[in-house]
């Protein structure tokens, strides 16, 4: 329980701080232009050094994931997604792998049965859950680029016409959450991330592999998300004013005078933190993946050879050697010989 | 060293670009300058509050004309308004040099004129 | 049966009342605090000071497992570290295995030991949690600096015994990989957790054993070479009482154009036996001009369990052996881990093969050009081209005494990415042959349980909890299809499949794909085929 429960104190008393920072201490310019600068740079210079690690180790054997048949045989139809021969099927399995999750799709389940017996259903739900959640982070994060660029880029208001298609408003009461309409990113991230904390918690195996690292950042997106549309739906903020607060830092001028309702900076303080984690974490999977040699390689070693930069020299028993041992034996059964 | 650099020095590069478009995009970091009217003072609202809710008043504002007939707007400080996009906020703001100018700069869709007509259109 | 494993019904029992796969509930403590327990039938004897020394490995000592005291050396900490960081410099999959994995559980209840033991130490991720956490607290800063919070652990001589028994209790059959989305391939980590514990003098005598014998022989089994010959001539003795035709083959020629290199299993162990005797007729049928060698006579390298220099010394007997003969390129015979060796590392460690040429199939000229690197083809690929061609007269009704489904080995399937070519040849070999269900072969398909040395007596216990994915199977279509024959093409799988099906599925037998071939073969000059290479009858149709 520890590991589920500390990870959640934490994200809370992060929220916590950053609304009495603002709040409270008047501390604008530490969470709006300080640790957004300083999270931001770890998160480049991090992030650059982590792949820059894994390149300094050199890839000594070819070991591709090998998943089905491979090249042979010019009658026998090879499987250039699953076994590629080649650069074409690696970056297609590459592609499919990066933007569909596809080995994800190939999941089962096994349990046993009286017998004792197994029997294995497929299970997709991690595929879907974690397709969905991947694909809406990146679609809230580009329809960002409104904030993060003066001249707003073209695919800004077309996401934003797909996302918000069905024009979901509704009207009550107490609270008008009418406008502006639901985005159904920020409903489907909320759903998936929901699902995938309670598959961590739920499906005993994933509860037991799991550690105190692996809820921090589902809490933390979590945040992120429920602030974000908290400041979008309910506790309204002065979007002009928070785009003018990023302007002013991505030109390096940082405007210190401007002060955005405190959700503002709890939202930006939990995505500080989550920059300044990722290049220490299992976050740099989003890096690793490409770097990844049983997915980057292709599965044609016996046609190619394959170079290892130190490739130790090993000292073999020679033929010679072994003739020098058995010479007496291999004379007398007719083996032939090197010398006589 | 590093291994495989042709293929992983061109791609992370590409990465961090990208990723730090915002930071050499140029730009003259141009802040919309509202027009502020000159009949009124003092809007409906509070102008802080206005910034961040307008939005939220006017539809709500339509729910209860549409559905209510409820016409009049008591604000926080006791002054009754119209509610009413053409009548009330209309009257003093324009949107070409008051509304567009914000709704353009964070490219958010004005909503309002799907449905009403822009007074400053001049019909043929 | 052996007294290292309870009686089949005794497990079965068991199973059924602890549903294995759940059983993790059990363990709702931090795995970090529970320690490893060594009980007879889950841990390996250690291998004889004189082995290890011969292999040239650290800190040879007499010990055994089940002994509290390991007689580590005083610095096993700074050893391991130091291993650990060159291994990181030296492996960018290794490195990338340690930092990137998200837990996310993919692989969890695929793995054939877990799905057998309920052990949630042996969930594939879990495996290599075991190293990952050693891992954090030597080498990234958030694990120097919070410690368990990001899971780290400092190493202790409980956590050397942790990974003596996990990284002993996986078979680097990489079916976990198949459904990792970042492709994190445990049984890389568990080679490296190998060599690792290498350093300390960690190791077993199952696998130390025979990568001594090979060095030394040139085969596992330590057979001197005029007992190799001895032991394939005896095999000509029964493939002539079987089909009256005589075959002859050559040992140490040189001139001749191919190499045949199989592993040594082949020669010596049933049903193993009856696989060599396959081939023997299939060269005999097509005219092959091919030797064999004493020297290279094992086609299986138990280096690969080992570490990768054993691996490099024991693999390049090979290419030595055909570059002194003279012959245009090898053959290599029914193996799983050989293939794996041959396929992933042969060409990298000991190429280039210059002195040899692309192969050509002389019977039917096809270029292997798949293989115009490494110089090296597959038997399976090597008949499949000869059946395509018609070069095989072949009589499929030789084998309708037996009704049989094919297990796809892990090193075959997920290490080359063979998978069509031995269905091809049984299609064109038998009448009644059954695919298991599909989450159970190809490239899913269950380890015999026993693979990368593990196959050894004191193990019984493991061995068959680690079978019990691929017999469960295989009960499934012996009970739908009448199955009653598994056929593989792995020289360990022949025999521990063998003990597997005796233990869990009496009445299934094991053979090799090109014993199924040798009863197909039509040979010329042949006598009335009566008994199949088993010498048992092949009950031919009586309808005249």
């Amino acid at each position: 329980m520890k590991k589920i429960i500390t990870p959640f104190v934490l994200v809370v008393l992060l929220g916590l701080i950053a609304w009495f920072g603002t709040a409270g201490l008047g501390l604008y310019t530490l969470f709006g232009v300080v640790l957004p600068y300083g999270a931001f740079a770890t998160f480049i210079v991090g992030f650059t050094f982590k792949i820059l690690s894994w390149a300094k180790s050199p890839v000594p054997f070819r070991i591709p994931t090998t998943a089905g048949q491979a090249k042979s045989l010019t009658w026998i139809k090879p499987n250039e997604l699953e076994s590629p021969s080649g650069a074409p099927g690696v970056l297609a399995r590459m592609f499919l792998e990066v933007f569909f999750f596809r080995s994800l799709l190939r999941n089962s389940r096994a349990s046993m049965v009286k017998g004792p017996r197994l029997v294995y259903v497929s299970d997709k739900s991690l595929w879907l859950a974690g397709l969905v959640f991947h694909w809406s982070f990146l679609i809230i994060f580009l329809r960002h680029y409104r904030i993060f660029a003066e001249q707003v880029p073209f695919f800004v208001p077309l996401l934003e016409a797909v996302d918000g298609f069905f024009e979901i408003v509704w009207y009550n009461e107490i609270h008008a959450v009418t406008l502006p309409g639901l985005y159904l990113t920020d409903a489907l991230i909320l759903v998936a991330l929901t699902f995938l904390f309670l598959r961590r918690v739920l499906d005993t195996k994933v509860r037991f592999i799991s550690l105190l690292q692996d809820y921090f950042p589902l809490y933390l997106i979590l945040g992120i998300v429920i602030t974000g549309s908290l400041m979008r739906y309910n506790l309204k903020v002065d979007v002009i004013a928070a785009k003018n607060l990023v302007q002013s830092l991505v030109h390096f001028h940082p405007d210190t005078s401007i002060q955005v309702g405190s959700i503002f900076y709890v939202h930006l303080f939990f995505v500080s933190t989550l920059a300044f984690y990722f290049p220490f974490s299992k976050l740099m999977h989003a890096g690793g993946v490409f770097m990844s040699p049983t997915r980057n390689l292709a599965n044609n070693s016996r046609a190619k050879r394959h170079i290892n930069p130190w490739n130790p020299t090993i000292k073999i028993r020679t033929y010679a050697e072994y003739e020098e041992d058995y010479r007496d034996k291999m004379k007398a059964v007719g083996l032939p010989l090197e010398k006589e | 060293m590093i291994y495989n650099a042709k293929v992983v020095l061109p791609i992370l590069i590409l990465f961090v670009v990208v990723l730090t478009y915002p930071f050499w995009q140029g730009g003259t970091e141009q802040r919309p300058e509202p027009q502020k009217p000159a009949k009124a003072a003092q809007c409906v609202e509070d102008a802080a509050w206005m910034r961040a809710n307008h939005m939220q008043l006017l539809d709500r504002w339509r729910h209860e004309v549409v559905r209510k007939q409820e016409r009049s707007y008591t604000s926080t400080r006791g002054q009754v308004f119209e509610k009413s996009l053409v009548n009330t906020c209309l009257d003093c703001h324009q949107k070409s040099d008051f509304c567009d100018k914000c709704h353009a700069y964070a490219s958010v869709k004005l909503v309002c004129f799907n449905c009403h007509l822009n007074p400053e259109l001049v019909e043929p | 049966m052996s007294k290292f494993a309870p009686k089949p019904a005794e497990m079965a029992a068991q199973m059924n009342q602890d549903y294995l796969v759940e059983k993790v509930k059990a363990h709702e403590s931090d795995w970090m605090e529970t320690p490893p327990e060594f009980r007879p039938g889950n841990w390996c004897y250690a291998p004889a000071p004189e082995v290890v020394e011969s292999l040239g490995l650290d800190n040879p000592r007499k010990w055994s497992p089940d002994e509290e005291d390991w007689k580590l050396p005083a610095d096993y900490k700074a050893r391991i570290h130091q291993g650990m960081k060159e291994r990181l410099d030296k492996n960018r999959a290794f490195k990338l295995f340690m930092d990137v994995c998200v837990r996310c559980g993919a692989c969890a209840d695929k793995c054939h030991f877990f799905l057998g033991t309920g052990d949630p130490k042996n969930m594939p991720v879990m495996r290599a949690e075991l190293m990952r956490s050693v891992y954090r607290n030597d080498f990234t800063m958030a694990g120097k600096i919070l410690k368990d919070w990001v899971g780290a652990r400092k190493l202790t001589p409980e956590v050397v015994k942790e990974w003596f028994m996990y990284f002993y209790q996986c078979t680097e059959c990489r079916r976990c990989s198949v459904f990792c989305p970042y492709g994190i391939d445990t049984a890389e980590i568990t080679l490296m957790a190998r060599e690792l514990l290498h350093l300390l003098g960690v190791n077993i005598n199952w696998i130390l054993k025979p990568a001594s014998d090979c060095n030394r022989t040139g085969n596992h089994l330590g057979i001197e070479p005029h007992t190799f010959t001895q032991v394939v001539e005896s095999l000509v003795d029964d493939i002539e009482d079987v089909t009256g035709v005589s075959v002859n083959p050559t040992f140490n020629r040189k001139g001749a154009e191919v190499l045949f290199i199989t592993p040594s299993g082949d020669a010596f162990a049933e049903p193993g036996l009856y696989t060599m005797m396959g081939y023997m007729l299939l060269f005999e049928h097509v005219g092959l001009d091919y030797t064999f060698s004493t020297y290279a006579s094992e086609g299986g390298n138990f280096g690969l369990f080992t570490g990768n220099e054993v691996m490099k010394k024991l693999n390049a007997k090979m290419y030595h052996e055909a570059q002194r003969l003279g012959v245009k390129w090898i053959l290599g015979g029914e193996c799983g881990h050989m293939w794996r060796v041959v396929h992933q590392y042969m060409d990298t460690m000991n190429g280039p093969a210059d002195f040899l040429e692309t192969p050509i199939n002389p019977i039917t000229g096809t270029v292997f050009d798949f293989a115009k690197s490494t110089k090296m083809v597959h038997i399976a690929e090597f008949t499949a081209d000869l059946i395509r061609n018609n070069k095989l007269k072949l009589d499929p009704k030789r084998n309708d005494h037996r009704v049989l489904t094919f297990h796809d080995s892990c090193n075959t399937s997920r290490g080359m990415g063979m998978i069509e070519e031995p269905r091809y040849i049984l299609h064109k070999v038998a009448n009644k042959f059954y695919e298991m269900p599909e989450k159970t072969i190809r490239e899913q398909t269950f380890c015999c349980g026993s693979g990368s040395g593990l196959n050894t007596e004191e193990y019984m216990d493991i061995r068959m909890r680690g079978a019990f994915p691929r017999a469960s199977a295989v009960k499934h279509v012996a009970e739908r299809n009448g199955v009653n024959l598994l056929t593989a093409i792995c020289a360990i799988d022949r025999v521990t499949l063998t003990a597997a099906m005796r233990y869990w599925n009496p009445g299934v037998e094991v053979s090799g794909l090109h014993e199924l071939v040798g009863n197909a073969l039509i040979m010329e000059g042949e006598k009335e085929r009566d008994i199949d290479l088993r010498e048992d009858d092949l009950e031919l149709e009586e309808e005249e």
